[in-house]
């Protein structure tokens, strides 16, 4: 089987090296389960509103007071759920127990009804479920995928997923004007696309044999440990500077829609935007970070978000600055989303993969978190114009700090 | 056992699927099949007979029920209605996650639409049908304090075609000082017979004011502190708002005499969160979720003698028929 060799910097070819494609089937199917699953959330994210407030008859008061915990409760189960497939050796059955704790989840909203304590628990939970299969997902695709192809595979996977999160709001909009507004139906389905997903990862994808060698045991010492690693640190380092300076969608698309003077129904339509050029660039992308090197490419897509930053500023209007800033944070994502788990993987051993992405993965997340409530505060005292030139200023710091630290190290 | 199972795990995965799909599209058909029943069931006899939303019939059809009772499913598919003075607003579902604001005449002919910045939450006509007042919630940017949330309340002046996307451009006193507040938030507003005088909601951190403004001037005042989503009655003396005072913090409707300045809490009301709609000058009705229910329409008295009865089960956004 393939063995990981992370130090070496070599290419390293797949010991059995008999595979007509460059992406393992394991990716695709892991693709799969990513895009159906993405369905059933993506579903409910778009029936959230309509069931909240005519549904329930509830308005939104008490359920964004539980945002945080959201964020907190997938850090934590990333780090864990990690750390536990890596320990195990089973990083296929974590990531069932999260896909399927997610699924499991659809059927629990119409039950608990109009309580809003208890629905932000269920929505908890689907969270929850999230973080728990992220880590072991993301090692998966990097142990069955040869080094050299591992950007190629990741955006493959991204685009996928992707796939799947557009689908979703259309399978709502689509129920609820021709089918029905009744939620029972509308999470049945929902569920029924998590479940297949399930399916698809429980009897299709196999868990990659990794041979267990005395002394290379994912202890959490050792997992902490990755830490001291030169390269690991400053990559995590790094991510979460960048991370730091990532101001939230949602501040992009309201800023894009004020400044470029469109109305204000184009809001709804600005996601699909970023979300269609990172399905169509993600994988090319991935294939330009195998050629160029994936910490380069992960760099300069941050560059693309710099440019974002500065089209918000607003030196032309209308749907040309609309269309190239959507562009542009396509482009960030998909330079940046599949490519940081592509570079991610080169660095942590085979034994300790899935701990160690969700490490990087994790730091990532929570620096963007913190950049969101900041921003938030900001935005109390501040202009739209004034905290877009802040962004600037934090991202172009942060960009040249990054250079000067990951440069001589990781340059690949 | 395990070795059958792994050797024939495709074609278990591929049993497994079919069932999941084919379980899926039984209960979803028996679902929908069953919806159109719940919209022939008769509702109770009322002050007026109600215009509102078919919520149980599934497809969110705006229906009648007459003062005996009886009920007639239209055509209109809405997620907020109201009916005033011939003027119908109907607040409705146009792209994922787009909406509009939707106004018919008397006979049914569409007179304007207006795109919202978000989901529906509540919608007004004036008493003469010439002012359309609608408030929607705004999902993307509720950045604005972090685990807050953000409304946007729009009022069309169908007499000069005058649109005010958001009542955040008029210029609020609060007791008295001008208002100089960065996040601020309407909701919920009801327009005198004047055509001119309205009454909203104001919240901003964790308060809330009954404002009353001036529609020509572009001014608001703060009235009292802690009402929310005013309801004007037909003969101008009262106001009906919801106001936190149950257990729990839960919402309770109350009935403010505007001359006396005297409030009385209507029995039954305990949950409540909707505005609610004056069907004669002595009933209300307002819509309410049981526990793991549907949403269901309610009449109540306005003088709070007695509990408030149910007139339509899986039903919301209620209006009088005239």
């Amino acid at each position: 089987m393939y063995v990981a060799s992370t130090r070496s910097g070599k290419e390293n070819a797949p010991v059995d090296g008999v595979r007509t494609s460059r992406v393992p089937t394991t990716v695709f199917l892991l693709g799969t389960v990513s895009l159906l699953t993405d369905i059933s959330s993506e579903m409910v994210t778009a029936f959230m509103p309509v069931y909240v407030l005519v549904s329930l008859q509830m308005t939104y008061v008490q359920l964004g007071l539980l945002d945080g915990l959201y964020t907190g409760a997938t850090a934590l189960l990333r780090l864990a759920g990690g750390y536990i497939a890596d320990r195990v050796h089973r990083h296929k059955e974590v990531a069932v127990a999260g896909y399927g704790l997610s699924a499991v989840m659809k059927l629990a909203f119409v039950p608990v009804g109009a309580s809003a304590l208890a629905l932000g628990g269920v929505q908890t939970l689907d969270r929850a479920g999230k973080g728990l299969r992220t880590g072991p997902r993301d090692a998966l695709i990097s142990l069955v995928t040869p080094s050299k192809d591992l950007g190629t595979a990741f955006g493959v996977h991204r685009t996928m997923d992707t796939i799947g999160a557009m689908f979703g709001p259309l399978v709502t909009f689509a129920l609820l004007s021709w089918v029905t507004y009744r939620p029972g139906p509308i999470f049945m389905i929902s569920f029924c696309f998590a479940a297949l997903g399930v399916i698809v990862l429980v009897f299709f994808v196999r868990q990659p044999r990794l041979e267990r060698v005395p002394g290379k045991v994912a202890s959490l010492r050792a997992t902490v440990g990755l830490l001291r690693e030169k390269r690991m640190r400053r990559t995590t380092i790094a991510a979460g500077l960048l991370g730091l300076a990532t101001i939230s969608d949602a501040f992009v698309f309201v800023v894009l829609q004020k400044v470029s003077g469109l109305p204000s129904t184009a809001l709804a339509l600005m996601p699909v935007g970023t979300a269609l050029m990172f399905l169509l660039a993600a994988t090319p992308m991935g294939k330009l970070a195998d050629r160029v090197g994936r910490w380069r490419v992960f760099f300069g897509g941050h560059v693309l978000l710099l440019g974002v930053y500065l089209l918000l500023l607003g030196p032309f209007g209308g749907i040309p600055l609309a269309a190239a800033s959507l562009a542009l944070h396509g482009l960030f994502y998909a330079a940046t989303d599949g490519v940081l788990m592509a570079h991610g993987a080169t660095l942590v051993p085979a034994h300790m993969r899935a701990g160690g992405l969700s490490i990087v993965q994790t730091g990532q997340a929570l620096a963007r978190f913190a950049s969101s409530v900041g921003i938030g505060l900001l935005l109390q005292n501040l202009a739209f114009g004034t905290t877009v030139l802040l962004a600037v200023g934090a991202l172009t710091a942060a960009l040249v700090g990054v250079y000067l630290l990951i440069r001589p190290e990781v340059s690949r | 056992m395990r070795d059958w199972l792994v050797r024939n795990r495709i074609v278990v995965g591929v049993v497994a699927m079919v069932l999941v799909v084919a379980g899926g599209v039984t209960y979803v058909v028996a679902e929908v099949g069953n919806q159109g029943k719940a919209a022939a069931e008769p509702g109770t006899a009322s002050s007026t007979g109600v215009r509102f939303v078919d919520n149980g019939g599934g497809r969110n059809l705006v229906s009648t029920m007459d003062a005996a009772g009886n009920r007639t499913t239209g055509t209109m598919q809405c997620l907020r209605v109201y009916t005033a003075g011939g003027t119908t607003v109907c607040l409705r579902l146009t792209l994922p996650g787009a909406y509009e604001a939707a106004v018919f005449d008397s006979t049914g002919a569409q007179l304007r639409t207006v795109p919202l910045p978000g989901t529906p939450s509540r919608a007004r006509v004036s008493a003469s049908g010439k002012i359309v007042s609608w408030t929607v919630f705004v999902t993307g940017d509720s950045y604005l304090s972090p685990g807050g949330f953000s409304t946007r309340t729009g009022v069309l002046d169908l007499r000069s075609g005058t649109l005010t996307e958001s009542l955040e451009t008029f210029a609020t006193s609060i007791d008295g000082a001008p208002d100089k507040r960065q996040n601020e938030n309407y909701w919920g507003v009801t327009v005198a017979t004047d055509d001119n005088t309205f009454y909203a909601t104001l919240g901003s951190g964790d308060k809330t004011w009954l404002v009353k403004g001036d529609l020509r001037a572009r001014t608001m005042v703060t009235v009292r502190q802690s009402a929310e989503c005013p309801s004007l009655s037909p003969d101008q003396t009262r106001v009906a708002y919801k106001k936190r005072g149950g257990r729990l913090g839960t919402w309770q409707l109350f009935v403010l005499d505007l001359a006396s300045g005297k409030e009385i809490e209507l029995p039954g009301s305990d949950g409540v969160d909707d505005q609610a709609a004056w069907l004669t000058d002595s009933a209300l009705a307002y819509a309410k979720v049981q526990q793991g229910g549907e949403p269901t329409i309610y009449e109540s008295a306005a003088d709070a003698s007695g509990q408030p009865r149910v007139l339509v089960r899986g039903a919301s956004s209620p209006s009088p028929v005239g």
